[in-house]
């Protein structure tokens, strides 16, 4: 991997984010974060890659397995408990 | 070659679809989708990850993600909406924790390969993957703990109110020296056993630290916190894809410190605070109230004489802050609202940014309780017809509504842009009791002539008015 290139992608990355919000209502501040967040779970492909790549019963599966179970709560349950508030508001704007 | 193309073009298409999640999650039309297509970016980096030539054995994966998805899904499910804050303060942590043992499960790796096979693998110096661990550790670590004693502040497993102690400030730097420190001789040593025991070491002060970090916080700036332990936890991702090398966590991750930190701006915003005021000052711990010479007496009101004028009224305003929240008020203030409007009232509910405990708190409850959400003006729409606003009603609410921060400059909240109760015709202000607010300040708003307190539960009080509306 090019460092370099890896700094360039993180720069880009973290300029779009800022530009990407600019006027959240503040109706939307907890969907917004809680759906990011689920977002921050994407470290599951980390997870799953050392659990699966490190040998069986090694430090590095049992860390890794940890890992994907807690990056996995993140994921699914962030993302099901974000639906469940967007639905909740949906009902009311009709 | 070709395979591991396949799985970068993957990545981007997930991170194409994040940019676009996130994007539509700022808006109200828009956000559920935007959320589904984040989560649709989610399970394509999920499945071409598990494509990945390097995995040997695919039962602890399975298990993983079977245990993990059990736990969110149910998690997820069988929350009152009212716990969501904690929830997603939970999640938050666990988002941290994640990446911190991403960074641990690496180092042990190197650790079974010696640095030169890892070096050659990642075409990386030694330096740099030593320098990235102990960063996705320390971030992962600070958001993880931090969002824990966030998430007992929000439950009310630990208290609320600000901790602060003698020496505070000095070990929280000793604290930060010793992580940096750490920190530096974990990044340049070459010996892995030395290494190894510096990261436990770094680790268990990174836990700590993010303890100490949230503990002189007080309630009221709780908002803060947690959108910059968001933040965080988005780091954290992006620093563990430095670890492995993988673009799509760089990407995801960024993205989503940097709309934690847009969100943070405007929790600082909402206060007329810096971050490091928030984060250093201590701020509401200590009940310093500022030389007041109004020695005029709060003047109270029962809730059936109150309801007199509220009956009355042709425009009503609720002001709701934390306090519904804690008497979970919110199901009998929208009755008294639809009883209101029966009688010929306008409703509205007047949001300031920072009520309650996290970014959106009071939004998350009133849509739980149905109140449509036409009726929930924000800050700045409001206050141009507070004159015009027969009754005020604060539920709760005590900083955002105190006229100090608007025209008394030795105030400590000078310059928080407040919701002008204060100009409404009445106002009638539900209480708890006769102590102070979380800034521990004298509120002017309770002692002025039109305002009137009703102290007792909130939820007792509004159902004793929704009782005699109906009788």
């Amino acid at each position: 991997m090019d460092l370099v290139l890896l700094f360039f992608i993180f720069v880009l990355a973290a300029f779009l984010g800022l530009e990407l919000i600019s006027k959240v209502p503040s109706q939307l501040h907890t969907p917004l974060m809680s759906g990011s967040n689920a977002i921050s779970g994407i470290t599951i492909v980390g997870a799953i890659v050392a659990t699966g790549a490190n040998g069986d019963g090694t430090a590095g599966m049992i860390l890794g397995l940890l890992a994907l179970i807690f990056a996995t709560t993140n994921v699914v349950g962030g993302y099901l408990v974000t639906d469940r508030m967007l639905l909740m508001f949906k009902k009311k704007g009709k | 070659m070709e395979f591991d193309s396949i799985i970068n073009l993957a990545y981007v298409i997930a991170a194409t679809l994040f940019v676009f999640g996130i994007k539509m999650l700022g808006s109200a039309e828009t956000a559920r989708r935007g959320n589904m297509i984040s989560g649709i970016g989610m399970l394509i980096a999920v499945v071409v990850t598990l494509l990945d030539r390097e995995i040997l054995d695919y039962k602890w994966i399975v298990a993983g993600l079977i245990i993990g998805a059990l736990i969110g899904g149910i998690a997820a499910r069988v929350v009152k909406m009212t716990s969501m804050p904690e929830l997603v303060a939970l999640f938050n942590g666990f988002g941290g924790l994640a990446s911190l043992l991403v960074a641990w499960a690496e180092l042990e790796k190197i650790e079974s390969l010696g640095w030169q096979l890892y070096t050659g693998q990642m075409g990386t110096p030694a330096q740099f993957s030593s320098f990235v661990i102990y960063l996705a550790m320390l971030i992962g670590g600070v958001t993880f703990t931090g969002s824990l004693y966030a998430y007992g502040k929000l439950s009310g497993r630990v208290s609320g109110r600000a901790l602060v102690f003698g020496g505070q400030k000095f070990l929280n730097i000793l604290l930060l020296v010793a992580i940096l420190g750490i920190g530096v001789v974990f990044t340049w040593t070459e010996n892995l056993d030395t290494a190894s025991s510096l990261f436990v070491i770094g680790v268990s002060l990174a836990l700590v630290f993010g303890i100490m970090g949230v503990m002189p916080i007080g309630g009221g700036d709780m908002p803060v916190v947690i959108s910059l332990l968001n933040s965080c936890s988005g780091l954290a991702a992006s620093a563990a894809g430095f670890v492995i090398g993988n673009n799509v966590l760089i990407v995801a991750g960024c993205l989503v410190g940097a709309s934690g930190l847009i969100l943070t701006v405007i929790m600082c915003k909402a206060m007329n605070r810096s971050l490091g005021n928030v984060l250093f000052s201590g701020f509401g711990a200590a009940s310093q109230s500022t030389g007041d010479d109004d020695d005029r007496e709060p003047k109270a009101i029962s809730a059936e004489d109150a309801y007199y004028v509220m009956e009355a009224a042709s425009s009503v305003v609720f002001i709701p802050g934390y306090g519904m929240a804690v008497a979970q008020a919110q199901h009998v203030v929208k009755e008294l609202a639809e009883l209101l409007e029966e009688n010929g009232a306008e409703v509205n509910f007047a949001i300031h940014p920072v009520a309650g405990r996290m970014p959106g708190h009071m939004n998350v409850l009133l849509a739980e309780a149905d109140v449509p959400y036409e009726q929930l003006v924000e800050m700045d729409n409001i206050n141009p017809i507070m004159p015009t606003v027969d009754v005020a009603v604060v539920i709760g609410a005590n900083d955002v509504v105190n006229p100090a921060a608007a025209n008394d400059e030795s105030s400590p909240i000078y310059g928080m842009p407040i919701i002008e109760a204060h100009n409404a015709k009445t106002v009638f202000i539900l209480k708890r009791g006769q102590g102070k607010g979380f800034s521990g300040l004298v509120n002017k708003l309770f002692v002025m002539d039109n305002s009137r307190m009703i102290y007792g539960d909130a939820k007792a009080t509004i159902s004793a008015m929704v009782n005699e509306l109906k009788g």
